[in-house]
């Protein structure tokens, strides 16, 4: 957690409002592109999900299909959550994640471990 | 300690009363801590996916020992989602009220258990044990 830019910027907190060289750290661009990493971690999973789905052991029966399908729904509300926080990260200052955000995006990667044990069968 | 307890259960299961405590932190720092939650998120789904392949890929292996480890580390894999949101939970609490933020030896201990698993998958594929 870096202080610096609190003297650069003159005004503290961030340097000059409406400017994003007034945040030596681009600190809404970091964040954004750790969104973007993580989604895309999120496809790999999901993709070998799939995968372990359609060519695991005998053929895809019933419970796989529903884990494989329910792994890919997970991804896709992360994909919404990730779309709307970087949304967020247009502003100036982005306010904190809302803490039922935080929640949800945790839940999506609980459903999806539930998914790979389910797919190990 | 109980209170302590309790007080972080009221907060797992109303996490917006966390808006009630303290003063908004620096946007900076807020930001600092959701990457930080974005990190373990990561860790959680890199073992979600480690756990799936270990199922795939390790097919020299039987299907006892296969299964237990993918079912150890996809155990790991939903421990790390639970810890991103304590950690979240509590740095931002923390930030809130101007106090240190919260240390843990949650890293060590997944440290040591990826070292252990890393160590037995190249036990067993080496020495060809378990099939």
């Amino acid at each position: 957690m870096s202080t610096a830019g609190e003297g650069a910027g003159g005004t503290g907190r961030g340097g000059v409002q409406g400017t994003r060289t007034g945040d030596p750290g681009a600190q809404p661009e970091r964040t954004r592109f750790a969104w973007r990493r993580t989604t895309l971690t999120f496809a790999v999973a999901v993709a070998l999900g799939v995968r372990a789905a359609l060519y695991g052991g005998d053929g895809t029966s019933a419970p796989e299909a529903a884990a494989a399908s329910a792994g890919v729904l997970a991804w896709v509300c992360f994909l919404v959550l990730a779309h709307r926080r970087i949304t967020a990260m247009r502003e100036d200052r982005p306010a904190g994640m809302d803490p039922v955000a935080v929640w949800a995006a945790a839940l999506c990667t609980l459903a999806m471990a539930t998914a790979g044990v389910i797919l190990l069968w | 300690m109980i209170d302590r307890l309790r007080e972080t259960f009221r907060l797992w299961c109303a996490p917006r009363r966390l808006r009630a405590e303290g003063s908004t932190p620096d946007y900076r720092f807020s930001l600092a801590n959701e990457r930080t939650f974005l990190a373990w998120i990561r860790t959680a789904l890199a073992l979600v996916a480690g756990g799936i392949a270990v199922d795939q890929f390790l097919t020299g292996l039987s299907w006892g020992m296969r299964t237990t480890i993918a079912v150890a580390v996809l155990a790991s894999a939903a421990m790390c989602a639970f810890r991103a949101v304590n950690h979240w939970l509590g740095c931002e609490r923390a930030m809130r009220r101007g106090e240190d933020l919260p240390v843990s030896r949650f890293p060590v201990l997944l440290a040591t258990a990826t070292a252990l698993a890393a160590l037995l998958v190249l036990a067993a594929v080496a020495l060809g044990a378990g099939r």
